[in-house]
Order: C-alpha cells, then sequence, then structure tokens
C-alpha cells in the first residue's frame, strides 16, 4: 500500500527508474538491430564501396609527377611561367638528377605518358631522354641545360615546361577538365583544340539516347500496364508472364537474340523482304547503330518500366473514371484529366528506373551499338582496360556516377527505395 | 479492361479493339525475340534465319548439332562449370548477410535506416562498369584480381541488394508477437530464429537467393574485369562469341538459359504465393 503514496519515480522491477530502465532497452534493441546489420555492412564497405571510392580518386590523383620528378617539381617553383624565358641550369640539372633516377627505375616512361594526356608529343621526348640520360654521370657531365636540348628539342620548348608546371600539384582538375573537352592551360581553363573534343558528344549522345530509350518504354509501357491492372485478376497474371519472362531471360540472350534478329540476313529483314515492303537489294541496316541499341535496350528495359506503372495503376480505383464519364466527360478526357494523373507516381518510377539503368549501360550497346551507338560506359571501360588512361576513364565514371548517384536520390525522394518491387 | 457493354457505339468498338492489338504487338516486341530463338537453335544448317526446310517443318531442316557443339566444346564446357562454381557460393554469401540484416533493418528502431539502406542498396543502383572498374584496381591491389574467390566477392556484392529487397518485402508482415512468444517459452534468439522466424520468411529468402543467383549467373561485365581465363564464364564466352565470330552454337546456349529462367521464374511466383498464404494475405 505504501507503494501508491510513493511520490517518487517509477520505478522497474531490479530497483532502477522505469524511465531509464525502457530507455536501456531501446538501446538494447538498437544495438541488437546494427549488430545484425554490421557485417553486411562491412562487406559491403570493404568489397564494394571502398573500391569505387579509391577508383574515384583517381581522377584527381597527380601524385605521378611531383613522385618521379621531386627535384624539378621543387626547382619550377622559382621559375616563372608568365615570362617568355626556359627556365635555367639549376632546373635542367634537377631534371637530369630525377630523369636519371627515374629512368633506372624504368618509371620515365609513365610520368610522359601522363604529361602527354594534357600536351601530347611529350611522352616521346621522355623516353628518348631518359634513355641517355641513364649514362650520365651528375657530377662530370654538367652543365646539362644544352645536352638535354641536344637530345630532343622538346626541352626548348617552353609549353612543355608550362606542362609541367602546370601538372605538378598532388591533385589536379586536369581528368575531370579532359573529361568534358576543356584543360587546364597556363593561364587557366581552356577549350580544347576542336579535333579533340570527343567526350561532350559521347555524353550528350548518352543523355539523349537513355531519353529516347525512356520515352519509348513509357509509350509502350503504358497500355501494357493499364490492360494489365484493368483485367481480371486471373487473366492479368496470365499475362504477367509475358512481362516476366523477358525481365528473367538473361541479357546476353536477349542481346544475342536481338543481334541475329536484326542483321541484315536476320528474320526481320527475311520477313520485310518477304512481304515485300523492302526491296532484296537494299536491306534496312537496324544494328551497329544508334537504332539497333535503341531497340534492343527498350526491350531490355521495358519490364522496369511496366512493372512500377502496373503496381501503381493497380491501386487506381476505376470507379472515378466511371463517375467522370457519367458527369458527362468524354472518354479521353476522363481519362487525361481523371485517370492519368493518378497514374504519373508509376510513369516517374519507372522513368527514374529505366533512365538510371540505360544511362550506365555497357553490354548492349557494345554487341549491337557499333561505333555511332555507343555509350559513355563503353568509353570508360576503353579507358580502364586498354587506353591505360586511368584518371581519365575514373573522371568519365565519376560524372555518370553524379548523374545516377542524383536520381538514386530523387527516386528515393519520390519512391522510396523500400518499395521497390522485383517481380 | 472489362468487357465492352452491348451499348457501345461503333467508334468505342473500334478503340476497343484496336487497343487490345496495339497491347497484343507490344507483347508480342516483348516475347518474340526470347521465343524465336528457339527454334532457330535446332537448324541444321550455321545460318541465323529460317532455312525453307525449316519453313516446310520438313525434319531434314532440323537438328541438334548445335547442341551436340555445346556439350563437346571444351570451352564453353569450362565456361558453364564456372557458371557454376561461382554462382552457388556468390548465392550463398549474399543471403547469409543479407537475411541477417535484412532481419535486423526490420526491427522496429534501427538508427539510420534510411542510409543504411541505401548503401546496401547502391550496387544495384551504381552502373556496373564503376564497379567493375573500382573492384578491377582495388582487387588486383589486395590479390584478388583473377581468383575464384574475387569473383565470388564481386558477385556476392552485386547480389546483395536483390536479397535486401526480397526479404525485407517478406519481414514486412512478419508477426513479432511470435517471436515474443518463443523467447516467452524460453527458447533463445538463436532456436527461435531457426524453429519460427527461418520457416516463416524461408519463401522470402529463396527467392531472394534465386534473384542473387541469376545476378551472378547472368553477370558479365564485373567478372570481365576482375576475373581471369581461369574464372571465364558462360555470358563472358557469350559475350566474346557476340563480339568476335558469332557462331551458331550460341543459339542452343540461349535457348538453355531461357528455359533455366523458365524454371526460376516458376519457382519464384510459385514462393510468392506460398509466401503470402503463409503470412495469411490473399495471393494477388
Amino acid at each position: 500500500m505504501s507503494d501508491t503514496t510513493h511520490s517518487g519515480p517509477v520505478l522497474a522491477a531490479d530497483g532502477t527508474p522505469l524511465k531509464r530502465s525502457l530507455a536501456r532497452a531501446l538501446r538494447m534493441q538498437k544495438l541488437r538491430a546494427l549488430m545484425l546489420i554490421a557485417p553486411l555492412l562491412l562487406f559491403i564497405l570493404l568489397t564494394f564501396i571502398l573500391p569505387v571510392a579509391d577508383m574515384l580518386y583517381r581522377s584527381v590523383d597527380n601524385r605521378i609527377v611531383e613522385n618521379t620528378l621531386p627535384r624539378t617539381v621543387e626547382a619550377l617553383e622559382e621559375w616563372d611561367a608568365s615570362l617568355n624565358q626556359l627556365p635555367d641550369e639549376a632546373v635542367y640539372a634537377a631534371l637530369a638528377a630525377d630523369l636519371k633516377e627515374a629512368a633506372e627505375a624504368k618509371v620515365h616512361t609513365r610520368v610522359g605518358k601522363r604529361l602527354n594526356y594534357e600536351n601530347p608529343g611529350i611522352s616521346s621526348v621522355f623516353r628518348k631522354s631518359g634513355r641517355k640520360v641513364r649514362k650520365w654521370d651528375m657530377d662530370a657531365d654538367a652543365p646539362f641545360k644544352e645536352k638535354l636540348i641536344d637530345i630532343d628539342e622538346g626541352w626548348a620548348d617552353i609549353e612543355l615546361w608550362r606542362t609541367i608546371k602546370t601538372y605538378s600539384a598532388p591533385r589536379t582538375a586536369g581528368y575531370f577538365l579532359n573529361a568534358v573537352d576543356l584543360k587546364l592551360g597556363a593561364d587557366g581553363v581552356e577549350v580544347r583544340p576542336e579535333n579533340e573534343r570527343i567526350y561532350n558528344t559521347l555524353l550528350i549522345r548518352t543523355m539523349r539516347m537513355s531519353l529516347i530509350i525512356t520515352f519509348s518504354c513509357i509509350l509502350l509501357g503504358y497500355p501494357v500496364a493499364w490492360l494489365l491492372a484493368n483485367l481480371p485478376t486471373s487473366k492479368a497474371n496470365l499475362l504477367l508472364i509475358l512481362v516476366l519472362l523477358p525481365f528473367w531471360t538473361s541479357l546476353l540472350v536477349r542481346t544475342s537474340a536481338w543481334k541475329i534478329l536484326l542483321q541484315q540476313q536476320g528474320v526481320i529483314n527475311d520477313t520485310l523482304v518477304w512481304i515485300g515492303l523492302v526491296d532484296d537489294a537494299n536491306r534496312l541496316v537496324l544494328i551497329n547503330n544508334e537504332l539497333g541499341t535503341i531497340i534492343a535496350m527498350t526491350h531490355i528495359l521495358l519490364p522496369f518500366m511496366i512493372l512500377p506503372m502496373y503496381s501503381v495503376m493497380q491501386t487506381i480505383n476505376p470507379s472515378y473514371l466511371r463517375a467522370a464519364k457519367s458527369l458527362g466527360a468524354t472518354n479521353w478526357t476522363a481519362f487525361w484529366r481523371v485517370y492519368f494523373p493518378q497514374s504519373v507516381p508509376g510513369i516517374g518510377a519507372g522513368s527514374i528506373l529505366v533512365f538510371i539503368l540505360a544511362v550506365g549501360y555497357y553490354i548492349t550497346p557494345a554487341l549491337v551499338g557499333g561505333t555511332k551507338g555507343t555509350f559513355i560506359s563503353n568509353l570508360i571501360a576503353y579507358h580502364i582496360s586498354t587506353s591505360g588512361n586511368w584518371g581519365l576513364g575514373a573522371a568519365l565514371g565519376a560524372i555518370l556516377l553524379a548523374v545516377v548517384l542524383i536520381l538514386y536520390w530523387v527516386y528515393d525522394k519520390i519512391v522510396g527505395i523500400d518499395n521497390v518491387k522485383l517481380g | 479492361m472489362s468487357a465492352l457493354p452491348p451499348y457501345a457505339t461503333t467508334g468505342q468498338r473500334i478503340w476497343y479493339y484496336s487497343f487490345r492489338v496495339i497491347c497484343g504487338l507490344i507483347f508480342f516486341f516483348l516475347i518474340a525475340p526470347i521465343v524465336v530463338i528457339i527454334p532457330l537453335s535446332f537448324n541444321a544448317q550455321d545460318f541465323f534465319t529460317f532455312t525453307p526446310e525449316m519453313l516446310r517443318l520438313d525434319p531434314e531442316g532440323f537438328s541438334l548439332k548445335h547442341y551436340r557443339n555445346f556439350f563437346g566444346d571444351s570451352s564453353w564446357q569450362s565456361a558453364m562449370w564456372n557458371s557454376l562454381k561461382i554462382a552457388p557460393m556468390a548465392t550463398l554469401v549474399s543471403v547469409t548477410f543479407g537475411t541477417l540484416a535484412a532481419i535486423g533493418l526490420s526491427q522496429p528502431h534501427v538508427p539510420f535506416r534510411r542510409a543504411i539502406m541505401a548503401v546496401l542498396i547502391s550496387p544495384m543502383i551504381v552502373p556496373l562498369i564503376i564497379s567493375a572498374a573500382g573492384m578491377y584496381f582495388f582487387y588486383s591491389r589486395i590479390g584478388l584480381q583473377g581468383t575464384y574467390l574475387g569473383v565470388v566477392l564481386a558477385h556476392a556484392a552485386l547480389g546483395i541488394p536483390f536479397v535486401i529487397i526480397t526479404v525485407t518485402a517478406t519481414l514486412v508482415g512478419f508477426d513479432r508477437s511470435l517471436t515474443r512468444a518463443a523467447a516467452n517459452m524460453g527458447a533463445d534468439p538463436v532456436t527461435t530464429f531457426f524453429r519460427v522466424q527461418m520457416p516463416l520468411i524461408l519463401p522470402g529468402v529463396i527467392s531472394g537467393g534465386l534473384f542473387a543467383f541469376i545476378t551472378s549467373f547472368d553477370e558479365v561485365v564485373v567478372v570481365l574485369f576482375v576475373g581471369s581465363a581461369s574464372q571465364k564464364t558462360l555470358p563472358w564466352q557469350m559475350f566474346i562469341g557476340l563480339r568476335e565470330q558469332i557462331s551458331p552454337t550460341i543459339l542452343a546456349v540461349a535457348t538453355i538459359l531461357v528455359a533455366i529462367s523458365i524454371a526460376l521464374l516458376t519457382t519464384v511466383e510459385l514462393l510468392r504465393r506460398r509466401s503470402e498464404r503463409l503470412r495469411g494475405m490473399s495471393p494477388s
């Protein structure tokens, strides 16, 4: 009885105040949840997030110049690039020492290659000089200015020195500027010469084609989603299989199917010739161009458009349409003013998903795109695996990733990633 | 679309039927490319189109020769075995970690839930070429590039979002009082998990696993970068075949893969219905 008159805080069974006891229980619960998540989070961080972050850092990483030519970089600090004068003997001596060391470690061609991205021609200057400088003696062979210029005229070019000075910092925006067809000159950012501008074109083409693909998916997906949402469940489920089967079929199977169908001697052209729509002599070119990529990718991404549209349309009450019609709306008005606005979330969800997937596609454009239908991903792959210009590949990747992450964020805001449904 | 009312005008009738025709054509567009390669794979000639014999349904025009090529060719066979070695391991890793995390994520109080979810789903969203390039550099640095383990880890990471999505979806309808009841009767958390929770969410876990499996089984970009020649998988071999000399054996492989996807799709559909029944929801 005395408990009821007790005016202190409510106590739990073990004597601690109830409030603190509850807070502790909640904390334990949170901790337990986090403990369950922690292994996976760690796994994803190590196998996925860290590798991607590491690659992105390559897009600004420029330590190679400072590490290979430390003395030159230091000596060049004194030199004023805006005066039209070659650096003095001290700089050439520093360069000779750096080059000798680099050539002995066989890394002089690497820094040459790096600087060559910014100023074509430097690579050969480094390769040629490295070979000779290697045999020099740092005390007996001084002074070096004349001798270096003797080996290669390039060392008498002020532009070359300006490039080295501009790109001597440990981090650079150079790759990013390169990725948007700009470059860092001695006096700031400038536009690259006409013949070196390819990346903007490709970025714009990737965006444009992804938009076309998204729109064709909306166009083809909307009627199908509408039909599925308005049929009786048993029939809709049967038709849904026709949507889900492509979704489950291997991407390479679908791409090879298109490659085979769209060939000039393929089934589609054969049929058109047989009907008489197309003359046998000038069969349609449907592959290895933009059209081929658009057809194949629309087919591949269409289920990603239909499924979110369908799940939104299922929730739209059909009696709204009937109500609109009974109030005198024509079929079109009822659809456009009543049904369509309610289906917009589905279109939005599907479009963002399709666009995100389309913009980063690699396999299909590589196989059916030829040279005209390739995407930015194909160029990234080229720089990573073939050209060896990893920094540029990373910078292009960072731009692509930024586009995708912004859309991912938008998707999360309007749809919520918890609401992604599969099948 | 409800059936056409008897009082429909001619215009409405025309629209009703033309709409169905349009939808039929779109379904045809969706399914025809996949269906068409199946008869083509039985072609007796090395052509990628129907021969006159095939159109006459002459048995002469059909043969299993491309299938014999597939099963007799050592590079296709080793590619198939590599795929079969990599995909189940990757699935096992993603299902184990993924299910635990999904259970953690569906607890009522999880700090930073949205942010954690965003990180865990990201392998599905980040363009594959970026993941592939990142893994290539990072894995070569720690000596995993070109190893079986490296490919398995990479594929496991790619499969995890699918496991998370399907298992959390299953857990949405999970009645938490069941685990409390089990605990109340003296079961420890491990017993509760295996005897009470797991049987109920098993359909979701299996379909998540199937998604993870097909992701790995179908994946080519990452394996191109992370793997070496001794991890050449079936999609990799197909990719090479399509890019260089395209051989009709690909048709046979494609048909086999379509059969596999039909089997997986059926399993997932059946599991989904079963899971909805288990959770007392009416199957849709």
